[in-house]
């Protein structure tokens, strides 16, 4: 049981700062919590997964974590009206992290919207490695960037995306990629971000023969490998397309091996695929 | 909780003081405690051996399997309801060889004690699959999941008609070692589920679990489409739990002796008590393992309490208890007998 800290609105997004003992300490960049709704008797059964943006070790508190929400359901909109006190059922940390390189190299981090949240704990960490680290972050306004002070603090550099202009380039965050890895030898990108950005940043590092995990966001029932709700078509080193669990397998892919365009179907070949019936 | 454990209703009161005996009989099946996951919620158990000890709650109860690997449906799954989820995962899985090769193997090295789900599209195919795992071995029992749609039957679902759900059962019955406990898992989409209760026992069944999810859709009014993409899905959940409680009751009542696998929506010791008075001898948990992964232990836990809290001493007292004004009933529990035919004295929990 963890216990609300703080609640901080920032543009359109919340950042909840909560208790999370025995979680924080293990937790790894790219890995998720899933938070329990409404309380004990709520009508909602399912959890919510978040991506864990930080963790800090807090005195009287042990390991506290923070997450960000973006009230668009019925859940997220109570989870963002609770309190100081309040308590939480967390569950985590969860999910495979970002691997991280043992050489000191060139990383480019991209975020879209709220998918900066966890590339502020991975930019910190590669640092640490001594790798240089360039952080792209867009959002189609302003008010939905998010996490560029913090990425600016820890990144080598920052360019920041809007798609209507309100702050930094117009355009979106794989223009900018485009121009980065045309600029410079890059190593190996990093991306946290809606499926369609991260289907783009894929094929733009693939075609420019840079290697790329990216952090998926899928609906998910249980986010501990039950339920086989979260499913997505990725290829194996056998070359086979299977149906893999974001929760587990995931959230972080290989950008070149998730087949994004299909995404949300199964796709001809898929292992398994000839015995399904109607 | 606390105060549960406080017993008034023994005065001997000896028996409560050690080990409770939540132990279970299932027909053949014998298992330490009632409590059981269900299929399709728990995989086969290596996930939520990071939550709980898995080999700590009566066992587990794996995830269909069919003779061929499956990738399953398309996305979206899944979409939460009140009270409740519907999903269309469509059986994904690795087929009945990879599933013995790994899961089987990996839980009966655990020592795990094991319910094997499988599932067809044929009659032939639930033939094979138990044919197969008489093979290999290493389990307890089976549960056939009948809700499929036969492939041969215009996709007519076995669990829907008593005679191709007898023929299902009959021929995994004949494909199966004799001593090995065969559960017909039955829909509540049914016009009269004791009927196909009763034609499932009667070709071979050694009992029933009921129930299985009810068929539900949801339209996402953002997309203006159905929310799923096999558009129609299975509802379970606590919103499900009064239909299950009511097909226990319905089949315990017409055959008293019939053993039964309780499930539908148990999220508490309490809700599992209610099926267990209705006239479930184990009970599962399933769509509760998504909200809470120890769900299965705390549950068990809270069972035990529940029981002693209303002065029963053993778990097969229970059994059924709610049926005790129908004479012919008493009889399922005539391995021990009921301590306490009248309220008073006893210490219910205040709610």
């Amino acid at each position: 049981m963890g216990e609300v800290l703080d609640v901080q609105r920032t543009g359109k997004y919340f950042v909840m700062s909560v208790t999370a003992p025995g979680i924080a300490e293990r937790t790894q960049p790219g890995q998720f919590i899933t938070v329990g709704m409404g309380g004990e008797e709520s009508s909602m059964i399912l959890r919510r997964s978040f991506a864990i943006q930080r963790v800090q070790s807090r005195g009287m508190y042990g390991g506290t974590l923070d997450f960000v929400v973006s009230p668009v359901g019925k859940g997220t909109h109570w989870l963002t009206k609770l309190r100081r006190h309040d308590p939480l059922s967390l569950v985590g940390p969860l999910g495979k992290p970002f691997t991280l390189p043992t050489k000191p190299v060139t990383c480019v981090l991209v975020g879209g919207g709220y998918g900066s949240a966890p590339l502020i704990m991975l930019a910190e960490r590669l640092r640490d490695r001594g790798c240089r680290v360039d952080t792209i972050i867009g959002a189609s306004t302003e008010e939905k960037l998010y996490g560029g002070l913090e990425l600016k603090r820890v990144s080598t550099s920052l360019t920041l995306t809007t798609e209507d202009g309100t702050v930094g380039i117009q355009g979106r965050v794989t223009d900018a990629l485009i121009t980065t890895l045309e600029s410079a030898k890059v190593d190996v990108v990093y991306a946290c971000g809606p499926m369609p950005m991260l289907a783009s940043v894929a094929q733009v590092s693939t075609a420019g023969k840079v290697f790329s995990q990216c952090s998926v966001e899928e609906s998910m029932a249980c986010g501990i490998g039950v339920c086989m709700t979260c499913v997505l078509p990725v290829i194996g080193d056998d070359g086979v397309t299977r149906m893999l669990r974001s929760c587990i397998d995931g959230p972080v892919f290989r950008g070149d091996r998730v087949r994004w365009s299909d995404i949300g179907t199964i796709p001809e070949g898929t292992w398994g695929k000839e015995a399904a019936r109607p | 909780m606390t105060g549960a454990v406080t017993l008034t209703g023994n005065t001997t009161g000896e028996a409560h003081l050690s080990g409770f005996d939540l132990r279970a009989i299932v027909g053949s099946l014998e298992l330490n405690s009632p409590i059981l996951t269900a299929s399709g919620c728990a995989a086969a158990g290596r996930e939520l051996d990071n939550y709980f000890d898995i080999t700590a709650i009566g066992g587990i109860v794996t995830k269909s399997i069919m003779l061929a690997p499956r990738s399953g449906r398309a996305t979206p799954r899944m979409a939460e309801t009140p009270s409740g989820m519907l999903n269309s995962i469509g059986l994904q899985g690795p087929g009945i060889e990879n599933f013995i090769e790994n899961d089987l193997a990996w839980l009966q090295q655990r020592g795990a004690r094991t319910i094997v789900s499988i599932a067809g599209g044929t009659v032939d195919e639930f033939g094979k699959v138990a044919a197969k795992l008489r093979m290999a071995g290493g389990f307890d029992a089976i549960e056939v999941n009948i809700s499929c749609p036969n492939v041969e039957d215009r996709g007519q679902v076995f669990a829907c008609h008593p005679d191709s759900a007898a023929q299902v059962i009959q021929t995994v019955r004949r494909n199966s070692d004799n001593k090995i406990p065969i559960f017909a898992k039955l829909s509540p989409d049914v016009t009269d589920i004791v009927e196909i209760a009763a034609s499932v026992t009667q070709a071979g069944a050694t009992g029933v679990s009921v129930i299985n999810t009810l068929l539900g859709m949801v339209i996402n009014t953002t997309t203006m489409r159905p929310a799923l993409a096999g558009v129609t899905g299975g509802l379970s959940g606590p919103a499900i739990r009064p239909i299950a409680v009511r097909c226990i009751w319905q089949i315990r009542n017409a055959l008293p002796d019939v053993p039964i696998i309780g499930m539908g929506g148990v999220r508490t010791g309490h809700d599992a008590l209610e099926m267990i008075l209705a006239g479930a001898n184990a009970v599962c948990v399933g769509t509760s393992i998504f909200t809470d992964p120890a769900a299965p232990m705390r549950i068990q836990s809270e069972l035990e309490q529940e029981l002693r809290a209303r002065g029963f001493t053993s778990l097969l007292q229970a059994v059924s208890y709610a049926h005790r004004d129908v004479d012919h009933v008493m009889v399922t529990n005539a391995l021990t007998e009921v301590s306490h035919q009248s309220d008073d004295g006893w210490d219910f929990i205040s709610e």
